[in-house]
């Protein structure tokens, strides 16, 4: 076991960073979202019964063959080309040898030393900074069964006095994603599995749900020694791998937490150790998982039982020219065409209404009038649901009708909800909740200039001082005269003719 | 030079396999033999003769993204020697000192 530096012992964040400088890397698995396994037909829906979605190739029993998914090589290339990598003209899956209970063939079929997609970057932007991370490669390999540990703390192997293990994620396609250890911090470290998703997303590949285990991410995190003005960089140090990270924030909390814990080595003179650790999201720790294999003790070989990949020029350039508008540039495009700000995009992305945004403007509501709705009124309605904005019961096209009555002077915001809530309550569109509540903007001078006038006649002493100068005294007589209309009035318009008739404005 | 016995010892750590002494003082040149037999097809493999890793000359052999229909849970646990809660129940992994 390595030193476990006790937490009081650690130097702040910026302490440990103003001396050493962290290098990064990630490695992510994402899930391929194919119908079936990678090398057999079962099913890949998550949460089904245990060991429901098993045969022979996937249970490793022998004399059963493993035939390729061909989805599966498709969406690889396309992570790969959107990832700006070359893909290989022929490539071979490989044996990783291993002992352990989540793999029933005691390998998994991995790719080596000859990976389908090599050599490309992806542009990560942190504070308006873009930082261009490089991918090493991108390969293909299948998941492993899930283990449950039992009789230990925790449910972590450590301990346990035995396990019991599900196969019905052995097999799934997975693709693994590995950086260069470009990455300075890790806000970027973050951000770039952010833009990975939304990337891997864009293209329909995965459903990249960090918390089903669908992109689960590694972090190699190593200190250096930050140079002397014009000394060269120090050579890497010792890295460690953080495994499992299953959602944004651990990825950032993980690394942080390391560079702190290995800053306290270095600082006591102590030397780094090669290992896998585990990151307690509980506590916000790592500590040592089970020691780290070396690569040739994998003693991976070419796979026998599968014919390599030749992936034809054709195949390829068909696929590219498949692409979906990505990530990056459907952003550049909002900035220009909507004239939102990247701040907005930023708001809009975390709010999970992006998508929605856009396909309002499509339906005719004005750039931040579709903003305004999704982002507030909406996305809390939705939040208080506990559902996904999309899944709220109006469309993009409903809201935009909303917002064409606005601004038309038919709603006012206030009234505008009361449709919201209508539409919502599946009382058709918001012109048929409109008529049916009869919330349209009283527009009728007749009835609203009774309503003033009746509000003045009840509170005789608030209409003096009004009279008298004190405009900020009208605000009783606004809400009476909103309240008569019953809300079906413009408040500002109200206003406005309440001082008139005071003789005020 | 092929397989040593710390070698022998080293794979049989890497596959759970517990091997004594005595064990391994008899695979080791057991293991030496079977090595040094197959090695004999360097002679004949000049450097004009890529290395293959399968037997038949094929390539982009797939099958589409269709799922058929799996084992029934019972059946795939059939065989097993434990199960519990539907799940393969299998030894303790770790050592308490690993």
């Amino acid at each position: 076991m390595s030193t476990a530096a006790p937490a009081s012992a650690l130097p702040s964040f910026a302490d440990a960073t103003a001396r050493y400088e962290p290098v990064i890397g990630l490695e992510t698995h994402v899930e391929l979202g194919t119908v079936s396994k990678m090398f057999c037909g079962c099913a890949t829906a998550f949460g089904a019964e245990p060991n429901s979605q098993v045969c022979p190739v996937c249970l490793g029993l022998p004399g059963a063959l493993p035939v390729v998914n061909e989805a599966a090589v498709r969406f690889a290339v396309l992570i790969g080309l959107a990832l700006n990598c070359d893909i290989a003209s022929w490539c071979r899956f490989a044996r990783k040898n291993y002992f352990y209970p989540d793999m029933p063939k005691n390998f998994q079929i991995s790719q080596y030393d000859e990976p389908l997609c090599t050599n490309g970057w992806l542009d990560v932007e942190v504070n308006g900074e873009t930082h261009r991370v490089g991918i090493t490669r991108v390969h293909m390999e299948e998941d492993t069964g899930k283990s449950l540990h039992v009789g230990g703390a925790t449910g972590r192997i450590h301990g346990a006095t035995h396990s019991l293990v599900d196969f019905n994620r052995a097999g799934i396609p997975l693709v693994e994603i590995v950086t260069e250890p470009d990455i300075r911090s890790p806000e970027v470290a973050r951000a770039y599995v952010d833009e990975l998703r939304e990337l891997i997303r864009a293209l329909g590949v995965s459903d990249v749900r960090m918390e089903q285990g669908s992109l689960r991410c590694d972090a190699n995190v190593s200190l250096r020694r930050r140079p002397a003005p014009g000394e060269p960089d120090a050579p890497f140090g010792t890295r460690t791998e953080t495994k499992n990270l299953n959602s944004l924030r651990s990825v950032e909390r993980a690394a942080r937490y390391e560079i702190t814990r290995q800053a306290a080595l270095l600082d006591d003179g102590e030397r780094i150790r090669q290992e896998t650790r585990h990151f307690d999201e509980g506590v916000g720790r790592t500590s040592p998982g089970r020691s780290k294999e070396e690569a040739t003790d994998y003693r991976y070989f070419p796979e026998p039982d599968l014919a390599p990949l030749a992936p034809s020029a054709e195949f390829i350039e068909e696929l590219r020219a498949s692409l979906p508008e990505l990530p990056a540039a459907r952003r550049a495009r909002l900035v220009t065409e909507h004239g939102y700000t990247p701040r907005d995009l930023v708001d809009l992305g975390n709010a999970g209404v992006l998508d929605l945004v856009e396909q309002t403007v499509a339906a005719g509501a004005t750039p931040p009038a579709a903003r305004k709705w999704w982002l507030n009124e909406l996305a809390r309605r939705a939040a208080d649901a506990e559902i996904a904005p999309d899944e709220l019961a109006i469309t993009p096209a409903d809201v935009a009708r909303i917002t064409v009555l606005i601004a038309g002077g038919e709603l006012t915001d206030a009234l505008a909800r009361k449709v919201i809530d209508g539409v919502l309550a599946g009382e058709g569109t918001p012109d048929e909740v409109v008529a049916g509540r009869g919330l349209a903007v009283v527009a009728d001078d007749g009835a609203l200039t009774a309503a003033v006038d009746a509000a003045i006649a009840a509170a005789p002493d608030i209409a003096e001082k009004v009279r008298g100068g004190k405009i900020n005294a009208v605000g009783p007589l606004v809400g009476a005269v909103m309240k008569a209309m019953r809300g079906q009035a413009d408040a500002a318009g109200v206003r406005t003719l309440l001082l008139e008739r005071l003789g005020a404005s | 030079m092929g397989i040593t016995r710390d070698e022998v010892a080293h794979l049989a750590r890497l596959s759970r396999i517990s091997v004594t002494d005595h064990e391994l003082d008899a695979l080791a040149p057991q293991l030496e033999a079977i090595l040094s037999a197959v090695a004999r097809v360097a002679e004949v493999a000049a450097a004009d003769i890529p290395p293959t890793s399968h037997a038949v000359p094929l390539t982009n052999v797939f099958r589409p993204d269709v799922a058929r229909p799996s084992l029934p849970a019972a059946d795939a646990l059939a065989a097993a020697p434990a199960a519990q809660g539907g799940r393969f129940r299998v030894p303790r992994i770790l050592d308490p000192d690993e």
